[in-house]
């Protein structure tokens, strides 16, 4: 078997791990949990094989690397890490239903993969990215980047069980934060069962995401689809209360969930300063005798950093405690994000030059 | 009159002592911290230092053609076209700086006062307020139950200072006091960094210089072509890109760099690449991006010539120019050449770019002055290199048609960056990987039995520490069987 079929085994048990963990949050049903779990660890399991493999593969195509040096890679290694750390952590802490939290990012993640069809071919690479400093850098970035997500989905379900008012400031952010999230998942949803399902799309070299939705070329589909987001939001602002009193219901505490998010901000920290703002300033000084040069993927790299600077500090300060520095860790995950795909993406787009390839 | 001055004396004290207050404060931290963060994004939005038309272009498709100029002004007034040299800019990093500093002083004293602190023996009244607590008893004598506990606090790697009334025996030990200087480590390795930048901006050197193959320069360039003198000359002997297999990705740029000082050759013909510089003098010169000089009279091409049955021997020819083959009769000469050769459809040769990515000659041979026939030879393909008749001429460079671009920079600040980066990797470990921890044992005599309480605290990884507890009394105690 190659690497890719085990990629696609990976794949297909995290997004039915994502669907069981759910449905066992709704039903609290212990033994669909223990299943959802088995089955995260298979996933885990194909996708560790299928690491190896690619990274065998380079070899004998004579290319030989670790297989962390483009986009696709890279976002491969990152959904490897977060299911690792989540595993982790629900070995640790036996918070199962934390699954149906982190598996949606890890479908998220991969669905972008496939609907925009970037390429997956093993690449030789340039001159300039022929370093032991990028590579370090890489791989660190993505450690920092996955422990990010799983303080983001921490913080995000702090602010579910700390917040009741509806006109609580805290209460709106995390309906919204939260219904984006969701709404985004939806929307690659629609996509795939639209493209893989019904019309047989192979995703190849085509840019399919949400382009049935929000970037539907008819008009009336897309004013539909903000129409409908907005319902959404309001409905999950209205009804929030349903998924607190359901996260209650598993004895958790906002004190631990508070915890837990400085823990893996504590871990993402130190590693990310280290590789991705230190290494990444080594590289370029060796690359190009520059080891700050202010372009827009550094600058982004440095406003994700004093986000979670300033996320540590204000946890010091007495008043701020709880909500607000919940809200600085979502933000911060959020900042992650632009770092990676954004400054790519809508940046670049500004200034058109490059694009997603 | 006299009040009057007092309280003038006490009211400049308290401004002073406001400021320093208002300097000391975490939330003005994380105030700045914030607007670091976000007036950062403008400059990631609007390109910096670039021309004005690509700028203004760019407030066109923002704000659209009536709106673009006002915006252009006031984006001017901000600076925001250069925004990170920026007066404002630097302010705002000079007082996060300041902030940085003063906070850290205020903080210092108190953390010394609490690192050289002998550590107080346990107050058994307050056994319930230690945030990790154990306790059990013993059967045996006290001395038994001292040889029984001493291999875990040794094991959890405590000195251990006893203590002894009667009936009574404490071992009370602290480790790990210093890594609460960790944060201020990392507070002091960002202003290192920034001095390190500074140092950088107001004595170093950051230009380029495009070297032509075979040219030498004692000049380097600033970004806006001002001269800046070495003083020293550096020459560049050769320069060539290779390519993945036959394709036109680039897999390595390399030149060949001759430094010559008073006259000497004191680096010869070392090659640089990308990732591997050259440094001489405080200057690093980098391979930065490489172009063709196609109206350069001066070329050579460079063939590697062997007879058949012969040894292999380098030619160099002018653009027109003639060579032999050696103990033959025959004669090359260069018809015409292409940087880049490739065929359209319908066959005819054309050149795809200026760049050499795959240079090919045509060349005449001709037997004792008869035409013998013509050959096109071409860098990559070695099939083109065998003549008819068993010799083999292969094309090897293009030389002169190309000039490296070299980055140069002069950064006397960096290795002060460098340390500063040590210095924060070190205080990050320290700050988020170690811990201060302290234990107290406290053992009292009860007739046949000992009765043993622990008490334990860390600042950080409490949870770690108490597994760790946990793992060595059940490995030296329990097993023994003991009631607990
Ligand atoms: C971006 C720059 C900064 C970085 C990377 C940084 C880093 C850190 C880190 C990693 C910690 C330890 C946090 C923890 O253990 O949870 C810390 C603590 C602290 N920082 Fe900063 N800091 C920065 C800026 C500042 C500024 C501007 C101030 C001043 C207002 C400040 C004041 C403090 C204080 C008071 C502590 C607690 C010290 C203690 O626990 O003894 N920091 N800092």
């Amino acid at each position: 078997m190659s690497s890719s079929e085990f990629f696609g085994y990976a794949t297909m048990g995290y997004i039915v791990a994502m669907i069981m963990y759910i449905v066992f949050i709704a039903f609290k049903n212990e033994r669909l949990g223990f299943s959802a779990s088995i089955i995260t660890i298979i996933g885990f399991s194909c996708h560790t094989i299928a690491f190896i493999m690619r990274w065998l593969d380079s070899y004998s195509m004579g290319i030989g690397r670790a297989p962390l040096t483009n986009l696709y890679e890279s976002i491969v290694f990152f959904v490897w890490c977060l299911m690792l750390g989540y595993l982790v952590i629900e070995y640790k802490y036996k918070y199962r239903f934390f699954g149906a939290f982190v598996t949606p990012i890890a479908g998220m993640a991969l669905g972008f993969v496939g609907l925009t069809g970037m390429s997956q071919e093993i690449q030789p690479l340039v001159p300039a990215l022929k370093s032991n400093w990028l590579l370090a850098h890489v791989t660190m970035s993505f450690i920092a980047y996955s422990a990010f997500a799983l303080s983001f989905v921490t913080a995000l379900l702090y602010l579910v069980v700390a917040t009741e008012k509806k006109s609580e400031g805290a209460y709106i952010f995390w309906t919204i934060a939260g219904s984006v999230f969701f709404i985004i998942i939806a929307a690659m949803g629609i996509d795939y069962v639209r493209y893989a399902l019904v019309e047989g799309v192979k995703f190849e070299s085509q840019n399919y995401l949400l382009t049935s939705t929000f970037l539907n070329p008819n008009k009336t589909i897309t004013f539909l689809s903000y129409l409908v987001s907005i319902l959404i939001i309001v409905i999950v602002w209205h009804y929030g209360f349903v998924l607190k009193n359901l996260l209650i219901s598993f004895k958790i505490k906002t004190a631990i969930l508070d915890e837990l998010t400085y823990k893996m901000v504590a871990v993402g920290f130190p590693i990310f300063t280290l590789g991705g703002l230190i290494f990444g300033a080594i590289w370029a000084d060796q690359a190009w005798g520059v080891y700050w040069s202010w372009d827009p993927k550094e600058t982004w790299s440095l406003i994700t950093w004093l986000f979670y600077a300033g996320y540590l500090h204000a946890r010091m300060l007495k008043g701020w405690r709880g909500n607000k520095v919940a809200i600085i860790a979502v933000v911060g995950f959020i900042t992650v994000v632009f770092t990676y795909l954004g400054v790519n993406i809508f940046l670049a787009g500004l200034h058109s030059y490059g694009d997603l390839s | 009159m006299k009040k009057e001055k007092l309280d003038t004396g006490i009211e400049k004290k308290n401004i002073i002592d406001r400021v320093w207050k208002f300097l000391a404060s975490v939330k003005l931290g994380i105030i700045l911290i914030s607007l670091i963060a976000f007036t950062s994004i403008i400059g990631t939005i609007i390109e910096q230092n670039v021309q004005p038309e690509k700028t203004m272009k760019f407030f066109v498709k923002l704000f659209g053609p009536e709106l673009a100029p006002k915006a252009y002004v006031v984006a001017q007034k901000l600076d925001f076209t250069d925004m990170y040299n920026s007066t404002w800019f630097l302010s705002i990093l000079f007082i996060f700086s300041v902030n940085l500093i003063v906070c850290s002083l205020e903080r210092l004293p108190a953390i010394y006062r609490a690192v050289n602190e002998p550590l107080k023996p346990l107050n058994i009244e307050a056994f319930n307020k230690y945030s990790i607590k154990k306790h059990f008893k013993l059967k045996g004598n006290m001395e038994n139950a001292k040889k029984t506990i001493y291999p875990i606090i040794k094991r959890l790697g405590f000195k251990t200072e006893g203590e002894r009334s009667i009936g009574i025996y404490q071992y009370y030990a602290q480790k790990g006091m210093k890594t609460r200087y960790a944060v201020y480590v990392i507070h002091l390795s960002i202003i290192v960094i920034f001095a390190g930048a500074v140092i950088g901006n107001l004595f170093g050197f950051n230009g380029y210089l495009n070297l032509p193959e075979g040219s030498k320069s004692s000049l380097a360039y600033t970004r806006d072509g001002k001269q800046h003198p070495l003083g020293f000359t550096i020459k560049c002997d050769d320069f060539n890109v290779d390519f993945y297999g036959n394709s036109d990705m680039p897999s390595n740029y390399t030149s060949w760099l001759t430094v010559i000082d008073n006259g000497v050759e004191v680096i010869k013909t070392k090659h640089i690449q990308v990732n591997k510089p050259l440094q001489y003098e405080g200057y690093t010169f980098y391979q930065s991006s490489y172009g063709p000089i196609p109206d350069n009279n001066e070329v050579l091409l460079v063939f590697k010539v062997t007879p058949k049955g012969g040894k292999p021997q380098f030619v160099s020819v002018g653009k027109n120019g003639n060579f032999n083959i050696e103990s033959t009769k025959l004669t090359g000469k260069i018809v015409t050449f292409s940087p880049a050769l490739a065929f359209d459809e319908e066959d005819k040769p054309y050149t795809y770019t200026k760049m050499l990515n795959n240079p090919a000659a045509l060349v005449s041979f001709t037997e004792d002055g008869q035409p013998k026939y013509d050959r096109l030879i071409l860098k990559r393909y070695s099939e083109t290199w065998e003549l008819p008749d068993g010799h083999k001429v292969e094309l090897v460079d293009y030389f002169g048609y190309q000039y490296t671009g070299l980055q140069v920079r002069k950064d006397p600040g960096v290795w002060i960056v460098y340390l500063g980066c040590i210095l924060m990797a070190i205080g990050l470990y320290a700050s988020f990987f170690l811990n201060h921890k302290k234990i107290w044992v406290y053992l009292t005599d009860e007739k046949g039995y000992i009765d043993i309480k622990i008490a334990a605290s860390a600042n950080k990884h409490k949870q770690g520490y108490e597994i760790k507890i946990d793992t060595l009394l059940k490995k030296y105690i329990f097993k023994e069987k003991t009631t607990k």
